[in-house]
């Protein structure tokens, strides 16, 4: 229920809200777990495992239960967390893991089942061979919410940052570190993960340098760059932390969550500690609160959970908790474990050397028993609320991700940070306001290396009694929870001490103790308690679990900001790009460039639109846009030398004016890529790598040059879009040509195959290049890219008398394959090797010792049942087979896969169906028939030689 | 993210840099050695635990490829 005074909300502005489809009400200031508090909302979600009914425990990252789905403003989040999450007006939030809803879960009867659920029993139970028929069902019975299929259209953006010091954590122990590292002149970011600053003093009210508490915090948070709400939530290499700020409260557009990236030369942890539950029966009943929690919610959000309290507690923390529920009106009694209470228990009731020994109701806690730890006696109390404080763990997370060691501390019953300097607050064990301002204060002191201001000032506290060391109560055959999350009991680590699994972090995967959104932020340090016990070690050689980055649950949707779609992966435009869409284009993805990939006329299907242009481009003249084929122009009195060294074909006796098709491989042997070479001067190359190839042929040449031959005097440049070129290609290639007007003699004498020779056309310098991938006469003109259009559109008037019609990749890759020219990564994979493709004389003839040479004289390579490039002629002249089909043959109980199908197309001059594939020993096998496997599906090919049109090479001359 | 020395540019940050690999010496002339020398400059790193040779490229800034020894325990860069 909610107080009518106090708290930090804004009564002035309720908020409505909906919980499972129930119209509710909370405040301004409110998160959604205060406020399902406020609305007597006992169950908020049904465990993991089990379906046990489950109620909030925290009220911060610490939370094991209340993860709930989350609808607002059209966005949805599967699995928010509830005590982190602040109310919004309108918002729609479901509790997730049960059917129909968790107040009302069918599921629930599984609970009546779990002494055959026990540790493991995933590993054990659903295995191979039917892994895959429970694997679906497992699924849909445990876990937690679902992921709609909504596109997220939140904005979500990146910054970076740097700074002499950041500090983790806006309470009186960062604030004092901030204060003490601004006056020494430091630039300092302090990230807090809570709405508003001031940590332990937002709860409890508190004096410092004779003012109130949140004023002196007001009055430091001006002195550095202060960011709230804001979770570091990993520690990185070099002092790079990762920072996710949430931003609840911009508008739609605006923002909704933003990632930092912060580089801190130095760092202090003020990191504070999170409160331990206590192992005991029936420990996980809607209504059992940490003792802490129910003080925040009390203070912060004026909301009691409960009238009639019991505080079970082994530590002097709860005490501050008895006192503020008595204020509040509750009934409150004190089980102290200890037998000595070491708090001021001024007019609270209390309970010596007592503890809880069982609780009772089914939907939420109506009972506890009370009792000595032996269980001699026992008396049972109505209760409405049981707060507990088990003690305390530091959290070393991100003090630990960053390196730090741990230490197990047998005072404070803590792992405690060996950080010096660069801990400071409860992180370190302290208890009380003026250590942690102490600790914060030379922290940002030592940082800072001087400018002493002189520590905070806050009264005193009382000496703080002992923690008892608590980690199981009793041996009853209730279970005693460990891992709320992850309904985890203490029965369940001890069976897996016994089935073997010592270590902590076998345990954590067994069991899985610690895993989910929590990460065990409250079940690790009693779940290896329990383990050291059960194994007659000691906590300290137990030790935890490695804590790694993330701390609390990142959105991928964060870590990728604006990094998505066409800005992570930009695909390039031609530059006559409009041109092509007017003439029809169909573009495509091809190896990020937009290219297009047909030219449909209305009405016309994609197949028809390839085998019309195929057919023009053979039968009379066709026109390609090749601007995107790679153009690197390679300068230096050692180009020649250079490039010999690398490619594998012989360059360095390339003529002026000559081009030459050449293959690059890897020092693996392995194709790489393929090009055309030109020679333009004695010092000066222009290579023309595959479109999607270039950048990485580019850095191959730079690595190569800089690691293996640094001294040869060699450059290189990338001018791929510096240049537009269109290829014109077909019989009448030659007579378009002559009409263009350019400064270059086009005939087959001037200009012979593979011959380049720079000119101008309409006074625009020019460069035309006699070579084909098409089989037939091809020249290839480029103007610099501004000129394109005007290139492009000069060309198409000039073809239009000739039937010219443009044609695109498909066409290309048709005529291509009637030639057997290859794709590189279509014909080739990662083992082809030149010799596979029946390139083998530069092998023979090539004394330079090239990239990749010494890979191609090994056994493996000179193998001859190596995979051999050939063509496929299928049986079926009107059936294209599938790429990937299988090539297999011999007999019966021996049949295997000789090799597949690498691309295949009707051919518009042969009008029939061929294929090209790599075959086993395929050269040897020319006339062999094969069956081709695909889908369970045969048909039949005869192998033979990869070209099917003009095998002479008539057709280049024109 | 570590911070990566280039000898041109400087203490940079690793996203600006591409990872090349344990530095290999290429034995030459490649055509004189045996099969196994040669598959072990192709194939074989020795992945040591602790100080690591490796190269690095600075794709993202001036180009330069470059040696360091780092610690692949500690990521802590000993030597460029």
């Amino acid at each position: 229920m909610r107080l009518s005074t106090g708290g930090r909300i804004d009564r002035s502005t309720p908020l409505a809200f909906t919980w499972d489809g129930r119209a509710m009400t909370g405040y301004a200031g409110d998160s959604i777990a205060s406020a399902l508090l406020a609305n007597g909302v006992k169950i908020v979600a049904r465990s993991f495992k089990y379906h046990r009914p489950r109620g909030i425990w925290g009220a911060w990252v610490d939370e094991p239960n209340a993860v709930v789905d989350v609808v607002w403003q059209g966005q949805h989040d599967p699995n928010a967390r509830a005590t982190l999450v602040p109310l919004r007006d309108g918002m729609a939030v479901r509790g997730v893991n049960a059917f129909p809803s968790v107040s009302f879960d069918l599921f629930g009867a599984i609970d009546a089942f779990s002494q055959f659920l026990p540790a493991g029993f995933y590993y054990k139970t659903f295995k191979w061979p039917n892994w895959q028929h429970y694997e679906p069902r497992i699924r849909a019975m445990a876990g937690l919410g679902r992921v709609g299929h909504q596109r997220d259209t939140r904005a979500y953006e990146t910054r970076h940052a740097k700074c002499d010091l950041l500090i983790v954590g806006g309470g009186p122990a960062g604030l004092a570190a901030l204060r003490a590292a601004a006056a020494g002149g430091l630039s300092v970011m302090l990230a807090d993960d809570q709405p508003a600053l001031g940590g332990s003093l937002l709860t409890d009210t508190a004096e410092i340098d004779g003012t109130d508490g949140l004023a002196w915090v007001a009055a430091v948070a001006r002195q550095g760059q202060v960011l709230s709400g804001t979770t570091v939530f990993g520690a990185y290499d070099d002092g790079s932390y990762g920072l996710l700020e949430a931003r609840n409260h911009a508008p739609a557009g605006w923002g909704q969550a933003r990632l930092w990236v912060v580089r801190a030369a130095k760092v202090i942890f003020a990191t504070g500690a999170i409160e331990r539950p206590l192992v005991f029966p029936d420990n996980d009943r809607p209504g059992i609160m940490s003792a802490d929690a129910v003080r925040r919610f009390l203070r912060g959000q004026a909301v009691l959970p409960g009238r009639s309290v019991v505080v079970a507690t082994n530590n002097d923390s709860a005490y501050a908790t008895a006192h503020a529920l008595q204020e509040a009106g509750a009934s409150v009694v004190v089980a102290d474990a200890r037998a000595v209470p070491g708090a001021i228990a001024d007019g609270l009731r209390v309970l010596p050397g007592t503890v809880p020994l069982g609780t009772g109701g089914r939907r939420g806690v109506s009972w506890v028993d009370l009792g000595p730890q032996d269980g001699a006696r026992r008396e049972r109390m109505p209760v409405d609320l049981l707060a507990v404080s088990g003690g305390w763990s530091p959290a070393v997370h991100l003090f630990s991700q960053g390196g730090g060691a741990l230490r197990w501390d047998i005072e404070r019953v803590a792992f405690v940070p060996e950080g010096g300097a660069t801990v400071a607050g409860s992180i370190t064990g302290a208890t009380d306001l003026p250590t942690c301002l102490a600790q914060g204060h030379a922290a940002g002191l030592a940082a800072a290396g001087g400018g002493d201001l002189g520590a905070p000032y806050s009264p005193p506290a009382p000496a703080a009694g002992a923690v008892l060391p608590l980690w199981q109560i009793g041996t009853s055959r209730r279970r005693q929870w460990v891992d709320l999350q992850n309904d985890v009991t203490a029965k369940d680590v001890g069976l897996a001490a016994a089935e073997g699994y010592r270590s902590v972090e076998h345990l954590k995967r067994y069991t899985t103790l610690g895993m989910a959104t929590d990460q065990g932020k409250t079940s690790n340090v009693n779940g290896l308690a329990l383990l050291a016990a059960a194994t007659g070690r000691s906590i300290a050689e137990v030790g935890t679990t490695k804590f790694r980055p993330p701390f609390t649950p990142v959105p991928l949707a964060a870590l990728a900001g604006s990094r998505f779609d066409r800005l992570v992966a930009p695909l390039r435009e031609l530059p006559v790009h409009h041109d092509h869409l007017a003439l029809g284009a169909e573009m495509r993805d091809y190896g990020g460039w937009a290219r297009p990939a047909c030219y449909q006329q209305i009405g016309e299907p994609v197949a028809a639109a390839i085998a019309r242009e195929a057919d023009n481009a053979r039968a009379r003249l066709g026109v390609f846009d090749g601007s995107s084929l790679g153009k690197i122009e390679v300068h230096g009195p050692d180009a020649a030398a250079f490039l010999n060294l690398i490619y594998y074909n012989e360059v360095a006796n390339l003529r002026p004016g000559r081009l030459r098709y050449c293959l690059v491989l890897r020092e693996t042997g392995v194709v790489f890529d393929d090009g055309v070479v030109g020679r333009l001067a004695a010092d000066r190359y222009l290579l023309s790598p595959s479109s999607s190839h270039t950048a990485g042929v580019l850095a191959m040449l730079q690595a190569w040059h800089q690691l293996e031959y640094p001294a040869m005097q060699v450059a290189f440049h990338d001018v791929t879009a510096a240049w537009a070129t269109f290829a014109v290609s077909g019989p009448r290639a030659r007579a378009l040509m002559q009409q263009l007007g350019s400064s270059v003699d086009v005939s087959d004498a001037g200009l012979p195959h593979m011959a380049v020779a720079d000119g101008s056309v309409q006074g625009v310098t020019c460069r035309i290049a006699r070579v084909s991938f098409t089989g037939d006469a091809s020249y290839e003109i480029s103007v610099p890219t501004g000129y394109a259009t005007a290139l492009w559109r000069h060309l198409l008037d000039l073809g239009a008398p000739l039937g010219m019609m443009p044609y695109g990749i498909e066409a290309l890759s048709v005529l291509r394959a009637e030639k057997g020219y290859i794709l590189i990564g279509t014909d080739t994979d990662g083992m082809t090797l030149p010799v596979d493709l029946g390139l083998d004389g530069p092998l023979r003839a090539k004394q330079v010792d090239f990239v990749g040479k010494r890979s191609l004289m090994t056994p493996d390579a000179k193998r001859a049942d190596r995979r051999q490039f050939v063509g496929l002629l299928p049986e079926d002249a009107n059936a294209v087979p599938a790429v990937g089909s299988h090539a297999v043959a011999g007999p019966r109980e021996a049949r295997r896969s000789l090799g597949w199908v690498t691309s295949a197309c009707m051919s518009p001059v042969l009008k029939r169906s061929i294929a090209l594939g790599m075959i086993e020993g395929g050269r040897a096998r020319l006339g062999e028939t094969v069956e081709l496997f695909h889908l369970g599906k045969i048909s039949r090919a005869t192998i033979c030689a990869p070209v099917f049109v003009d095998p002479a090479g008539e057709r280049l001359h024109g | 993210m570590l911070l990566l020395p280039c000898p041109h540019c400087g203490l940079r940050d690793e996203p600006e840099f591409s990872f090349g690999g344990e530095p290999a010496i290429r034995p030459v002339p490649a055509s004189t050695v045996d099969d196994a020398t040669w598959a072990d400059y192709v194939y074989l790193r020795q992945n040591e635990k602790g100080a690591h040779r490796e190269i690095w490229c600075h794709s993202g800034g001036c180009g330069q490829w470059f040696v360091l020894t780092r610690d692949t325990v500690t990521h802590a860069v000993i030597a460029p």
